[in-house]
Protein backbone atom coordinates (compact mmCIF):
# COMPACT_ATOMS: atom_id res chain seq x y z
CA UNK A 1 0.00 0.00 0.00
CA UNK A 2 2.86 2.66 0.34
CA UNK A 3 3.69 4.48 -2.37
CA UNK A 4 6.91 6.38 -1.81
CA UNK A 5 6.90 9.47 -3.53
CA UNK A 6 8.02 12.98 -2.50
CA UNK A 7 5.76 13.61 0.22
CA UNK A 8 7.84 10.93 2.36
CA UNK A 9 11.21 13.14 1.54
CA UNK A 10 8.98 16.56 2.05
CA UNK A 11 8.36 15.40 5.80
CA UNK A 12 11.51 13.89 6.58
CA UNK A 13 13.82 16.71 5.68
CA UNK A 14 11.15 19.76 6.34
CA UNK A 15 12.03 21.15 2.87
CA UNK A 16 10.73 20.13 -0.40
CA UNK A 17 13.47 18.38 -2.47
CA UNK A 18 14.56 19.69 -6.04
CA UNK A 19 12.40 18.13 -8.22
CA UNK A 20 9.46 17.19 -6.61
CA UNK A 21 6.12 16.66 -7.75
CA UNK A 22 4.12 19.60 -6.86
CA UNK A 23 1.95 18.92 -3.70
CA UNK A 24 -1.79 19.30 -4.63
CA UNK A 25 -3.35 22.48 -3.08
CA UNK A 26 -5.98 20.51 -1.29
CA UNK A 27 -3.96 17.62 -0.27
CA UNK A 28 -4.00 17.19 3.47
CA UNK A 29 -0.44 16.88 4.74
CA UNK A 30 -1.34 13.76 6.65
CA UNK A 31 -2.60 12.34 3.77
CA UNK A 32 -0.58 10.50 1.40
CA UNK A 33 -2.83 10.72 -2.21
CA UNK A 34 -5.69 12.26 -3.12
CA UNK A 35 -7.30 9.04 -3.42
CA UNK A 36 -6.77 8.35 0.26
CA UNK A 37 -7.96 11.34 1.57
CA UNK A 38 -11.38 10.75 -0.54
CA UNK A 39 -11.50 7.39 1.03
CA UNK A 40 -11.21 9.17 4.12
CA UNK A 41 -13.68 11.29 3.86
CA UNK A 42 -16.41 7.95 2.96
CA UNK A 43 -14.98 6.05 5.34
CA UNK A 44 -15.60 8.58 8.36
CA UNK A 45 -18.99 9.45 7.44
CA UNK A 46 -20.12 5.97 6.78
CA UNK A 47 -18.84 5.28 10.30
CA UNK A 48 -21.08 7.66 11.75
CA UNK A 49 -23.67 6.78 9.84
CA UNK A 50 -23.32 3.61 10.92
CA UNK A 51 -24.30 4.92 14.65
CA UNK A 52 -27.42 6.28 12.78
CA UNK A 53 -28.61 2.74 11.63
CA UNK A 54 -28.39 1.77 15.49
CA UNK A 55 -29.73 4.84 16.15
CA UNK A 56 -33.31 5.07 14.27
CA UNK A 57 -32.57 0.83 14.58
CA UNK A 58 -33.85 0.59 17.92
CA UNK A 59 -36.74 3.01 17.32
CA UNK A 60 -37.86 0.88 14.50
CA UNK A 61 -36.90 -2.71 16.57
CA UNK A 62 -39.15 -1.13 19.50
CA UNK A 63 -41.48 0.04 17.24
CA UNK A 64 -41.98 -3.70 15.31
CA UNK A 65 -42.30 -5.21 18.76
CA UNK A 66 -45.20 -3.05 19.32
CA UNK A 67 -46.91 -3.80 16.20
CA UNK A 68 -46.43 -7.57 16.87
CA UNK A 69 -47.87 -7.34 20.46
CA UNK A 70 -51.04 -4.89 19.71
CA UNK A 71 -51.65 -5.34 15.47
CA UNK A 72 -55.41 -3.75 15.87
CA UNK A 73 -54.57 -1.03 17.73
CA UNK A 74 -51.39 -0.16 15.67
CA UNK A 75 -53.23 -0.25 12.50
CA UNK A 76 -56.32 1.88 14.05
CA UNK A 77 -53.39 4.51 14.70
CA UNK A 78 -52.22 3.91 10.72
CA UNK A 79 -55.12 4.79 9.48
CA UNK A 80 -55.40 7.81 10.58
CA UNK A 81 -52.05 8.98 9.05
CA UNK A 82 -52.66 10.56 5.35
CA UNK A 83 -51.41 8.02 3.08
CA UNK A 84 -51.77 10.81 0.46
CA UNK A 85 -49.45 13.38 2.41
CA UNK A 86 -47.01 10.53 3.48
CA UNK A 87 -46.76 9.14 -0.55
CA UNK A 88 -46.06 12.68 -1.57
CA UNK A 89 -43.08 13.19 0.66
CA UNK A 90 -41.51 10.00 -0.23
CA UNK A 91 -41.51 11.13 -3.84
CA UNK A 92 -40.62 14.73 -2.81
CA UNK A 93 -37.75 13.68 -0.61
CA UNK A 94 -36.67 10.92 -3.19
CA UNK A 95 -36.38 13.82 -5.57
CA UNK A 96 -34.58 15.39 -3.10
CA UNK A 97 -31.82 12.61 -3.72
CA UNK A 98 -31.51 13.02 -6.94
CA UNK A 99 -30.59 17.05 -6.90
CA UNK A 100 -28.17 16.12 -3.77
CA UNK A 101 -26.14 13.42 -6.15
CA UNK A 102 -26.67 16.21 -9.11
CA UNK A 103 -25.20 18.67 -6.89
CA UNK A 104 -22.05 16.17 -5.96
CA UNK A 105 -21.63 15.52 -9.37
CA UNK A 106 -21.32 18.76 -10.78
CA UNK A 107 -19.16 19.12 -8.23
CA UNK A 108 -16.81 16.27 -9.44
CA UNK A 109 -17.01 18.02 -12.40
CA UNK A 110 -16.10 21.46 -10.81
CA UNK A 111 -19.43 23.49 -12.43
CA UNK A 112 -19.82 26.11 -9.60
CA UNK A 113 -23.59 27.74 -10.85
CA UNK A 114 -24.81 24.12 -11.57
CA UNK A 115 -24.24 23.09 -7.57
CA UNK A 116 -25.37 25.87 -6.58
CA UNK A 117 -28.53 25.39 -7.86
CA UNK A 118 -28.77 21.95 -7.22
CA UNK A 119 -28.15 22.82 -3.46
CA UNK A 120 -30.36 25.53 -3.87
CA UNK A 121 -33.67 23.10 -5.17
CA UNK A 122 -32.52 20.09 -2.82
CA UNK A 123 -32.98 22.49 0.02
CA UNK A 124 -36.04 23.71 -1.34
CA UNK A 125 -37.27 19.97 -1.63
CA UNK A 126 -36.15 19.29 1.63
CA UNK A 127 -38.61 22.63 3.28
CA UNK A 128 -41.54 21.04 1.30
CA UNK A 129 -40.54 18.00 3.08
CA UNK A 130 -40.93 19.84 6.32
CA UNK A 131 -43.76 21.64 5.33
CA UNK A 132 -46.38 18.92 4.19
CA UNK A 133 -44.72 17.44 7.74
CA UNK A 134 -46.20 20.59 9.87
CA UNK A 135 -49.39 19.82 8.22
CA UNK A 136 -49.63 16.39 9.06
CA UNK A 137 -48.60 17.36 12.73
CA UNK A 138 -51.31 19.89 12.23
CA UNK A 139 -53.87 17.20 11.27
CA UNK A 140 -53.03 15.26 14.26
CA UNK A 141 -53.44 17.87 16.47
CA UNK A 142 -56.77 18.59 16.17
CA UNK A 143 -57.60 15.17 16.23
CA UNK A 144 -56.34 14.69 19.66
CA UNK A 145 -54.03 11.88 18.61
CA UNK A 146 -50.90 13.91 20.08
CA UNK A 147 -49.62 12.03 23.24
CA UNK A 148 -49.91 13.98 26.17
CA UNK A 149 -52.67 15.57 28.42
CA UNK A 150 -54.75 16.20 24.89
CA UNK A 151 -54.90 12.71 24.00
CA UNK A 152 -58.05 11.71 23.46
CA UNK A 153 -59.45 8.37 21.94
CA UNK A 154 -62.15 6.48 21.95
CA UNK A 155 -61.47 3.17 20.93
CA UNK A 156 -61.45 0.38 23.39
CA UNK A 157 -57.60 0.26 23.51
CA UNK A 158 -56.51 3.86 24.32
CA UNK A 159 -52.80 3.24 25.60
CA UNK A 160 -51.84 1.15 22.86
CA UNK A 161 -53.46 3.24 20.18
CA UNK A 162 -51.39 6.12 21.71
CA UNK A 163 -48.38 4.30 21.94
CA UNK A 164 -48.50 4.20 18.49
CA UNK A 165 -48.37 8.03 18.53
CA UNK A 166 -45.54 8.18 20.78
CA UNK A 167 -43.13 5.87 18.46
CA UNK A 168 -44.86 8.03 15.36
CA UNK A 169 -44.22 11.21 16.71
CA UNK A 170 -40.53 10.12 18.33
CA UNK A 171 -39.43 8.58 14.62
CA UNK A 172 -40.96 11.16 12.57
CA UNK A 173 -39.87 13.82 15.06
CA UNK A 174 -36.52 12.78 14.66
CA UNK A 175 -35.86 12.35 11.05
CA UNK A 176 -37.43 15.75 10.85
CA UNK A 177 -34.14 17.09 13.29
CA UNK A 178 -32.02 15.43 10.75
CA UNK A 179 -33.58 17.02 8.14
CA UNK A 180 -33.20 20.34 9.44
CA UNK A 181 -29.62 19.80 10.06
CA UNK A 182 -29.34 18.57 6.48
CA UNK A 183 -30.71 21.75 5.39
CA UNK A 184 -28.61 23.55 7.11
CA UNK A 185 -25.47 21.32 6.23
CA UNK A 186 -26.56 21.93 2.05
CA UNK A 187 -26.51 25.82 3.14
CA UNK A 188 -23.37 26.46 4.73
CA UNK A 189 -21.97 24.55 1.21
CA UNK A 190 -23.40 27.02 -1.20
CA UNK A 191 -21.24 30.00 -0.62
CA UNK A 192 -18.28 28.15 -1.04
CA UNK A 193 -20.04 26.31 -4.96
CA UNK A 194 -20.97 29.87 -5.54
CA UNK A 195 -16.63 30.68 -5.24
CA UNK A 196 -15.45 27.90 -6.98
CA UNK A 197 -14.04 26.19 -4.14
CA UNK A 198 -15.01 22.52 -4.89
CA UNK A 199 -13.71 20.50 -8.55
CA UNK A 200 -12.30 17.03 -9.19
CA UNK A 201 -9.78 17.67 -6.76
CA UNK A 202 -11.69 18.43 -3.45
CA UNK A 203 -15.17 17.66 -2.96
CA UNK A 204 -14.99 16.02 0.28
CA UNK A 205 -17.62 18.40 1.68
CA UNK A 206 -20.27 17.89 -0.79
CA UNK A 207 -19.78 13.87 -1.19
CA UNK A 208 -19.81 14.29 2.69
CA UNK A 209 -22.97 16.14 2.89
CA UNK A 210 -24.73 13.78 -0.03
CA UNK A 211 -23.86 11.00 2.00
CA UNK A 212 -25.90 12.32 5.02
CA UNK A 213 -28.66 13.72 2.79
CA UNK A 214 -28.85 10.31 1.04
CA UNK A 215 -29.40 8.37 4.56
CA UNK A 216 -32.15 10.61 6.13
CA UNK A 217 -33.80 9.76 2.81
CA UNK A 218 -33.30 5.94 3.38
CA UNK A 219 -34.71 6.24 6.88
CA UNK A 220 -37.55 7.90 5.74
CA UNK A 221 -37.96 4.74 3.12
CA UNK A 222 -38.31 2.66 5.70
CA UNK A 223 -40.79 5.09 8.17
CA UNK A 224 -43.29 5.10 5.32
CA UNK A 225 -43.94 1.95 4.50
CA UNK A 226 -43.74 0.56 8.32
CA UNK A 227 -45.88 3.80 9.96
CA UNK A 228 -48.11 4.46 6.63
CA UNK A 229 -48.62 1.52 4.89
CA UNK A 230 -48.53 -1.41 6.92
CA UNK A 231 -52.29 -2.85 8.04
CA UNK A 232 -53.90 -0.51 5.43
CA UNK A 233 -56.22 -2.67 3.50
CA UNK B 1 -10.41 13.87 -6.37
CA UNK B 2 -10.33 10.72 -8.21
CA UNK B 3 -13.01 9.35 -7.95
CA UNK B 4 -15.28 7.52 -10.41
CA UNK B 5 -17.91 9.99 -11.63
CA UNK B 6 -21.48 8.84 -12.54
CA UNK B 7 -23.13 10.52 -15.17
CA UNK B 8 -26.22 11.48 -14.40
CA UNK B 9 -28.34 9.39 -17.12
CA UNK B 10 -27.61 6.92 -14.13
CA UNK B 11 -28.70 9.07 -11.91
CA UNK B 12 -32.22 9.58 -13.59
CA UNK B 13 -32.92 5.33 -14.81
CA UNK B 14 -32.25 5.03 -10.54
CA UNK B 15 -34.83 8.09 -9.79
CA UNK B 16 -37.76 6.08 -12.27
CA UNK B 17 -36.98 3.26 -10.87
CA UNK B 18 -37.27 4.54 -7.06
CA UNK B 19 -40.74 6.13 -8.43
CA UNK B 20 -42.37 2.85 -10.23
CA UNK B 21 -41.19 0.91 -6.57
CA UNK B 22 -42.70 3.99 -4.52
CA UNK B 23 -45.89 3.19 -7.12
CA UNK B 24 -45.99 0.04 -6.53
CA UNK B 25 -45.70 -0.30 -2.54
CA UNK B 26 -48.64 2.00 -1.89
CA UNK B 27 -50.38 0.01 -5.03
CA UNK B 28 -49.91 -3.00 -2.61
CA UNK B 29 -51.11 -1.36 0.41
CA UNK B 30 -54.07 -0.94 -0.59
CA UNK B 31 -54.89 -4.67 -1.71
CA UNK B 32 -54.99 -7.42 0.82
CA UNK B 33 -51.99 -9.74 0.41
CA UNK B 34 -52.58 -11.75 3.97
CA UNK B 35 -49.78 -11.68 5.74
CA UNK B 36 -47.43 -10.97 2.35
CA UNK B 37 -48.36 -7.43 2.65
CA UNK B 38 -45.67 -6.97 5.41
CA UNK B 39 -43.39 -8.74 3.44
CA UNK B 40 -43.21 -7.05 0.21
CA UNK B 41 -43.43 -3.35 1.82
CA UNK B 42 -40.56 -4.20 3.42
CA UNK B 43 -38.87 -6.18 0.63
CA UNK B 44 -39.47 -2.90 -1.46
CA UNK B 45 -38.42 -0.73 0.69
CA UNK B 46 -34.81 -2.99 1.11
CA UNK B 47 -34.75 -2.54 -2.62
CA UNK B 48 -35.14 1.28 -2.77
CA UNK B 49 -32.71 1.69 0.06
CA UNK B 50 -29.92 -0.96 -1.74
CA UNK B 51 -30.53 1.57 -4.71
CA UNK B 52 -30.14 5.18 -2.87
CA UNK B 53 -26.72 2.91 -1.35
CA UNK B 54 -25.05 1.55 -4.35
CA UNK B 55 -25.52 4.61 -6.58
CA UNK B 56 -26.38 7.37 -5.11
CA UNK B 57 -24.18 7.26 -2.05
CA UNK B 58 -21.64 5.76 -4.36
CA UNK B 59 -21.01 2.74 -2.57
CA UNK B 60 -20.80 0.34 -5.78
CA UNK B 61 -17.91 2.56 -7.14
CA UNK B 62 -16.11 2.47 -3.34
CA UNK B 63 -13.03 1.25 -2.04
CA UNK B 64 -13.60 -2.38 -0.42
CA UNK B 65 -13.23 -0.61 3.50
CA UNK B 66 -15.76 2.08 2.75
CA UNK B 67 -18.27 -0.92 1.52
CA UNK B 68 -17.62 -2.80 4.61
CA UNK B 69 -18.07 0.01 7.01
CA UNK B 70 -21.32 0.38 4.88
CA UNK B 71 -22.41 -3.10 5.37
CA UNK B 72 -21.37 -3.38 9.03
CA UNK B 73 -24.00 -0.95 10.31
CA UNK B 74 -26.79 -2.57 8.51
CA UNK B 75 -25.52 -6.11 9.63
CA UNK B 76 -25.84 -5.12 13.26
CA UNK B 77 -29.47 -4.13 12.36
CA UNK B 78 -30.37 -7.41 11.30
CA UNK B 79 -28.90 -9.29 14.19
CA UNK B 80 -31.04 -6.76 16.39
CA UNK B 81 -33.82 -7.56 14.78
CA UNK B 82 -33.17 -10.77 13.92
CA UNK B 83 -32.45 -11.89 17.64
CA UNK B 84 -34.97 -10.00 19.27
CA UNK B 85 -37.64 -11.68 17.12
CA UNK B 86 -36.46 -15.26 17.79
CA UNK B 87 -36.46 -14.44 21.35
CA UNK B 88 -40.41 -12.84 20.97
CA UNK B 89 -41.38 -15.54 18.66
CA UNK B 90 -40.65 -18.37 20.82
CA UNK B 91 -41.32 -17.30 24.29
CA UNK B 92 -43.59 -19.89 26.31
CA UNK B 93 -42.29 -22.27 23.73
CA UNK B 94 -39.88 -24.18 25.84
CA UNK B 95 -40.86 -26.14 28.89
CA UNK B 96 -37.63 -26.93 31.00
CA UNK B 97 -37.17 -29.34 33.07
CA UNK B 98 -39.07 -32.65 31.49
Amino acid sequence: MREPDAHDAHDAHGTAPAGAAVHPPHLAHHFKTLEQQSESVAFGVWLFLATEIMFFGGLIMAYILYRIWYPHDFAAGSHLLDIRMGATNTVVLITSSVTMAMAVWAAQVGRARTQVVYLVLTILLGSTFLGIKAIEYTHKWHEHVVPGPHFAWHGPDAPHVRMFFNLYFTMTGLHALHMIVGIGLVAALIPKCWKGRFGPDYNHPVEGTGLYWHFVDIVWIFLFPLLYLIGRH
Amino acid sequence: MAAHVIPPRVYLTVFTILLVLTAITVWVAFHDFGPLNVVIALAIAGIKSTLVILFFMHVRYSTRVVKITAASGFIFLVILIAFTLADVFTRGKLVVGK
